[in-house]
């Protein structure tokens, strides 16, 4: 049937090209084939589109309240997925008994701390202050102070034993090259000479 | 001099630190559910006949909850260690069948009713049961999963050493292997067997 739907249309489009006033006509029927075309396009692609959507299940907020929850919660099973998007069974079940909270009137603290007296604060992706986890929270904070005071206390040592040696230097000059003008030193430059070399003998 | 030894003070702790991190399985979480009480559930037991099961039942006794399915693989490995184990007579064990029915739906697509779940898990474990051999005292069906989200299930096998007052005091997750049970599982097992019950309040002398 839909071919000699199409082959008539086709006759009548080739036919009107010969006819006074085609020019319209074969317009018209290029635009019937055209969307009569992609109609059975849009037909086809649906019969191969045969899976159903995944069925919300519930109220859009619902959905919305589990998922914001979700995000900040860790699938047991894949452990680098929240429970959001991972695909393991456990998370499925898991976001099922979030929902069933959510329609309980649960809070979102509730939920959490539901989740963590059955699977431990390793669900969380934000674990919650505590003694136990300031090692976590502070500890990379604690080590980036201690390499700053590091770098500063190393740079400063650097920079004293330059300034030293810079006034060694002066003093070698004026004992061996007595010709040179005379740096006068300073009380604070000849006491670090005098420790220096010091030291060094 | 002393302050040269710094850097190489900080490597080796960073070495300790890494070498207890390779030795760590990082799928063993730790379960929180240690020294509290085994949350309570009533399940369908694999026998049409017999009726359900309760933790409360096995109050004044040690005994092992042992999480498994029969689509499980380890937990197939961890049979013969669980027969050799129940054989011995030291606690009775309990096997839970964790989601037995993978699918939720018939092979014709349709929805399948939770009474027809739980004859299909109740066929599939007992066949399994008589043909490998049945270690438990009891076995109950946990056909959707609900009872071990409460037990903090993760994976299968897991397994829960409860007390006489019904506190869980070990749970290991994975195969039972027998260095777990002669190293840990039974010494505990011969503590606890030791604690007393019932726990009586201390008698206020008046």
């Amino acid at each position: 049937m839909t071919l000699q739907r199409l082959s008539s249309v086709f006759r009548s489009a080739t036919a009107s090209l010969n006819s006074g006033a085609g020019v319209l006509t074969f317009r018209f029927s290029f635009v019937f084939v055209l969307s009569f075309a992609l109609a059975c396009l849009a037909f086809f692609a649906n019969a191969v589109q045969a899976k159903e959507a995944v069925p919300l299940g519930d109220a859009p907020w619902v959905e919305a309240r589990m998922v914001h929850i979700s995000e900040e919660l860790r699938c047991l099973v894949c452990q680098n997925e929240t429970l959001a998007s991972s695909r393991a069974d456990l998370a499925k079940d898991l976001r099922d008994e979030v929902r069933d909270l959510i329609r309980q009137g649960k809070t979102d603290p509730e939920i959490k701390t539901y989740l963590v007296a059955r699977y431990g604060d390793f669900v969380l992706y934000r674990p919650e202050v505590k003694p136990s986890t300031w090692a976590l929270w502070w500890g990379p904070a604690v080590m980036l102070g201690l390499g700053l005071i590091t770098a500063l206390w190393a740079v400063r040592t650097r920079r004293k034993n330059a300034a030293a040696d810079a006034a060694i230097d002066a003093a070698i000059d004026a004992d061996t090259a007595p010709h040179l003008p005379q740096v006068p030193f300073s009380a604070e430059a000849q006491k670090l000479v005098d420790s220096v070399m010091k030291n060094r003998e | 001099m002393r302050l040269a030894l710094i850097p190489l003070i900080v490597f080796l702790a960073l070495v300790a630190f890494l070498a207890v991190g390779l030795k760590r399985d990082p799928h063993e979480i730790p379960s929180p559910l240690i020294d509290h009480p085994a949350p309570a559930f009533v399940l369908d037991t694999v026998a049409a006949d017999t009726p359900r099961f309760s933790p409360e039942q096995m109050k004044g006794q040690v005994w092992l909850l042992n999480v498994w399915a029969t689509w499980c693989l380890p937990c197939q490995q961890e049979h013969p260690m669980l027969m050799q184990f129940a054989q011995q007579g030291l606690v009775p064990v309990v096997g839970m069948n964790y989601k037995e029915i993978q699918t939720d739906q018939d092979e014709a697509g349709q929805p399948l009713l939770p009474a027809t779940r739980l004859s299909m898990a109740r066929t599939k474990t007992a066949a399994w049961l008589k043909k490998h051999g049945n270690p438990y005292a009891f076995t109950v069906l946990d056909v959707d999963g609900r009872v071990g989200v409460n037990y903090g299930v993760y994976g299968v096998p897991e397994s829960y050493l409860i007390d006489k007052a019904g506190v869980i005091r070990y749970k290991v997750v994975g195969v039972l292997t027998p260095e777990i049970l002669a190293e840990t599982v039974q010494p505990l097992i011969q503590k606890l067997n030791k604690e007393p019950f019932p726990q009586q309040p201390v008698p206020k002398a008046s």
